[in-house]
């Protein structure tokens, strides 16, 4: 739901980031997005597509994303399993004294540039 | 041909904020101002809870609202208009929420010298506030009765980032089958640190015990600095 928002930061970070390496054009940016973080794949793509062309250095940075898998730990019996298969409820012991250890991320992991050096 | 080079960043997307909000966090304990962060659904309250309870609060502490200036919201000027309090625009560009930058310069527009407390009437959203950081020192939500005593489980991430949880228009609870008890026990399983107070706006249900929890933040906040 906040695309939008999230893009503009993303568009910021690229942006810094060239500068301080002196690049002129980013090819790509490749974001990773945890499997129950609530970013919708295909409207961050659509935002950042209409968003980039706000920068000069990002006019045609295509934006590239990995998904991380999600994984939630069992206090009760020390388990850890796939988050999206069985939500809260441990399938190991069937308690729901259960946290996500990992799965909400939503990083910018590495841009993509023309070494001409 | 040019060959291509990565350059690795893995930085949090939220980061910036995170570091913006935490800035203004200290920035505000400095001048002894508390800001409280005050997210729902639309139409869960919130304008009319804060009006009341700024009239309990504005003779012992001098307030501030603040909201986003969408033309047809401009809640903060009726929070505002019915209490005489300072009222505060945040231009947020018609995004899903509110940040710590947005949050800053709307601050620097209209200064909160002098205030003791402000209130932020965030967006009417309960997914994307979550995430933002506005740099306030306590984070509130409002959960009203005909919203149902399941929603705890359909916004996970909202009712665990919350200092303190409002289950207004207790008034209402027959009419809608609320179960106080149901409620507190989802909330609780994402949340074991929360406050948790029922009111009604229309009968003053948990009023005073609200505007103690208030005054105590405020303390709180005055007090550190
Ligand atoms: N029965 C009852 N109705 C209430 C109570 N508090 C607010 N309302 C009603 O709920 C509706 C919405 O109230 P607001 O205070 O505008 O809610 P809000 O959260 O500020 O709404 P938005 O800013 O539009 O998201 C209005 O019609 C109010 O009269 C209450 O305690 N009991
Ligand atoms: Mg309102
Ligand atoms: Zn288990």
């Amino acid at each position: 739901m906040h695309e939008l928002g999230v893009t503009f930061y993303i568009l910021k970070d690229v942006k810094k980031v060239a500068e301080e390496n002196d690049v002129k054009k980013v090819n790509y940016v490749t974001v990773e997005i945890g499997e129950v973080s609530t970013v919708i794949h295909d409207q961050l793509i659509d935002c950042w597509n209409w968003a980039r062309k706000k920068e000069e250095v990002t006019k045609e940075t295509e934006m590239r994303i990995e998904t991380l898998e999600a994984v939630t730990y069992c206090e009760d019996c020390k388990g850890e399993y796939r988050t999206v298969e069985y939500g809260k409820t441990c399938p190991y012991c069937g308690s729901e004294h259960t946290y996500l250890l990992r799965g909400n991320e939503f990083n910018i992991k590495e841009i993509g540039v023309d070494d001409d050096t | 041909m040019s060959e291509v080079k990565v350059i690795e960043i893995h930085e949090n997307v939220f980061k910036a904020n995170d570091e913006a909000a935490d800035r203004l966090r200290k920035n505000l304990t400095s001048k002894k101002v508390c800001m409280i962060n005050v997210m729902s659904s639309p139409g869960s309250g919130k304008t009319t809870a804060l009006s009341k309870l700024i009239n309990m609060l504005k003779t012992e502490l001098n307030v501030g609202v603040m909201d986003v200036d969408i033309k047809t919201s401009m809640d903060a000027q009726k929070v505002a208009d019915a209490t005489g309090v300072r009222s505060l625009q945040i231009h947020n560009g018609g995004l899903c929420h509110i940040d710590a930058e947005m949050t800053e310069k709307a601050i620097e527009q209209f200064g909160v010298d002098g205030l003791d407390l402000v209130f932020i009437e965030n967006i009417g959203n309960l997914v994307c506030p979550a995430e933002f950081d506005t740099g306030a020192h306590k984070n509130i939500m409002f959960l009203s009765v005909p919203e149902g005593d399941d929603k705890p489980l359909k916004y996970p991430l909202m009712f665990s980032v919350c200092d303190l949880i409002i289950i207004s228009k207790m008034d209402t609870k027959d009419f809608f089958d609320f179960d106080l008890e149901k409620a507190t026990k989802n909330i609780r399983k994402l949340n074991k640190k929360a406050t948790i107070i029922p009111i009604s706006a229309k009968t003053g249900e948990g009023m005073e015990e609200l505007a103690k929890w208030v005054k105590a933040e405020v303390k709180e906040i005055s007090g550190r600095a």
